[in-house]
């Protein structure tokens, strides 16, 4: 009596819509390959010099803007920075909210879309055509991030090792710990200075 | 015979060497490289068996030929015995593994264990690694880990050895010492920034590195020319992923499924020229060694022969990279030996003994 259609999952269009002799991962989840488009993130490499300009710039403002953070309270502030924060760089890199932006040593390239998350450098898997080992359609966020890494003015950074990754520090808004930080650097230095004046006056 | 080969502890086979000093590990590996001289090291196939005897025959046919064994990390993501397991079972028969470790699989939490565990066995070699995606393997539903990644495990092995402590600060009673190895692939892209990663590997703590098969020897000839321009190669030993090709239907097919390997069309014309393609491909495998080592800068072969393990003992041979040098060479000891000589007849005459007759002989 019912009219049961055969369900028709995305894994299904994916398999249909991809010639016969493709690589298919089979872990790969379907969902993210249909849905995904690199233009903006490519875009983003692309012009990693001018985001790089513009970030620093951004940062700076957001320094000048630690009283203003310091008065409503970091904590109360964080909600609404990380609602903004979140979906720009989620349009602008694919940005997954690890917390703890490395973007401008990885030539603007987000590390955490790597299936591997590697945060160093590429593995060894990359395809002769610079696409990921994992997701065959998806140019490797690495291959990218060396070219981008290429028109920085400190893309050298790209060769420091980093740190693994807090997981403790996901979904929290990096841009706001990296003032937080930047703020509380800036004043013990001037705690040091006013201390070596004092000491200096005293003597 | 105890003590009379080099590179063995006179008190027993199974126990670490004596400390040298500008040495960081206790292992064979490291005094081989450390004297200057060409190294020689392979892959044991591990087994989907939970017997010891199967992990002790794939090792033996090594004998004598190879200075380290590789314990892989359930490679390509397909599940075998671990490699811890497999550490386990050569360090106590005196064999030189090297522990991979690979960071698909495990947590940072597990990774630091088994780093303590292995080195409290006698493994003196550990090899950071990525890790192939799950998708490459035999469990494509596995939930993929990578935790670290392999600079990171490199970073974290180094600040045990070297500072005594875990990733966390938390203090070490004995630190672990380790001769720490990395991979190396030198065939993908981004090809200009792969002597840079080596460099950070070299920061992060990679005292040797293992390259991906090499098929491609021009290729990584420029690759060396930049490693040793940027001098890495005296901060670290390279040794070449080398390894025979069964016939060019392999060959095919490993250039379209394993992902890294880069197998040029040279190669495999060649190999369907060949009358015999397995021995083709086993010369090929010998010529490519005669080639990279006389490249400067590089240390020593890795002689991957998955499922032809038996070639390893002749292409070492007939390539003549050991220089007449043999490696440590499990033996039988001398009293060993002797009561074999003495009581194997127990294990071999069919003596039904009773009770009766025990108590008559006796007397």
């Amino acid at each position: 009596m019912s009219d049961t259609q055969p369900t028709v999952t995305q894994a299904t269009l994916v398999k249909k819509a991809a010639p016969k002799s493709d690589y298919k991962p089979a872990d790969v989840s379907p969902q993210r390959r249909v849905q995904r488009s690199f233009a903006v993130r490519l875009w983003s490499v692309r012009h990693s010099r001018l985001l790089e300009w513009f970030y620093a710039r951004f940062a700076d403002m957001f320094l000048l803007l630690h009283p203003l953070w310091k008065g409503i309270g970091y904590g109360r502030v964080e909600g609404p920075v990380k609602f903004v924060e979140k979906r720009v760089k989620g349009f602008m890199f694919d940005c997954r909210m690890c917390g703890q932006c490395i973007l401008s040593s990885t030539g603007m390239s987000c590390p955490m879309n790597c299936p591997k998350q590697l945060r160093n450098g590429p593995c060894g898997g990359v395809r002769a055509n610079g696409n990921c080992e994992v997701e065959p359609d998806m140019p490797c966020v690495w291959v990218k991030a060396w070219e981008g890494s290429q028109n920085m003015v400190h893309g050298d950074r790209i060769l420091t090792v980093q740190k693994p990754v807090d997981q403790s520090l996901r979904e929290t808004s990096a841009w706001l710990r990296v003032t937080a930080q930047a703020a509380a650097a800036r004043e013990a230095a001037a705690a040091a200075k006013n201390r070596a004046a004092n000491t200096g006056a005293s003597a | 015979m105890i003590g009379s080969q080099r590179d063995e502890n006179p008190a027993g086979i199974h126990l670490p060497l004596e400390p040298m000093p500008g040495h960081t590990s206790r292992g064979r590996l490291e005094r081989v490289l450390r004297r200057g001289e060409f190294a020689v090291t392979t892959e044991l196939n591990p087994p989907d068996s939970a017997d010891p005897e199967d992990v002790y025959n794939r090792a033996k046919i090594f004998d004598g030929w190879v200075d380290a064994i590789n314990a892989v990390d359930a490679s390509g993501a397909n599940c075998h015995m671990s490699s811890v397991g497999i550490c386990a079972l050569l360090t106590r028969m005196g064999y030189a593994p090297i522990m991979q470790i690979a960071c698909r699989d495990k947590n940072r939490i597990a990774i630091q264990g088994d780093v303590l565990g292995g080195a409290a066995m006698g493994v003196a070699n550990m090899l950071c690694l990525t890790g192939d995606g799950v998708q490459a393997g035999d469990q494509p539903g596995a939930k993929p880990v990578f935790d670290l990644d392999c600079m990171s495990l490199l970073e974290t092995c180094r600040i045990m050895r070297d500072n005594g402590k875990f990733l966390s600060g938390r203090k070490l009673t004995t630190p672990p010492q380790l001769f720490l190895g990395a991979a190396i692939n030198p065939f993908a892209p981004p090809i200009d920034f792969r002597p840079h990663r080596l460099g950070k590997k070299i920061a992060a703590g990679a005292q040797f590195v293992q390259s991906q098969y090499c098929f491609d020897v021009p290729m990584f000839r420029t690759y060396m020319q930049k490693v040793r321009d940027l001098g890495y190669t005296e901060q670290c030993f390279v040794l070449v992923g080398v390894g025979p090709l069964a016939s060019a239907k392999t060959a095919k097919w490993i250039r379209s499924n394993v992902p890294g390997i880069h197998i040029p069309d040279s190669v495999i014309k060649r190999l369907e020229g060949a009358q015999d393609q397995k021995k083709e491909g086993k010369q090929l495998c010998i010529d490519i060694i005669n080639e990279v080592k006389e490249i400067s800068g590089v240390s020593g072969v890795h002689v991957m022969a998955y499922r032809q393990e038996e070639y390893v003992a002749e292409i070492v041979d007939e390539s003549g990279v050991l220089k007449g040098r043999q490696p440590w060479k499990r033996e039988i000891r001398r009293d060993d030996q002797m009561v074999a000589d003495r009581l194997g007849h127990i294990l071999h005459d069919d003596i039904t003994e009773t009770q009766v007759d025990m108590v008559k002989t006796a007397h």
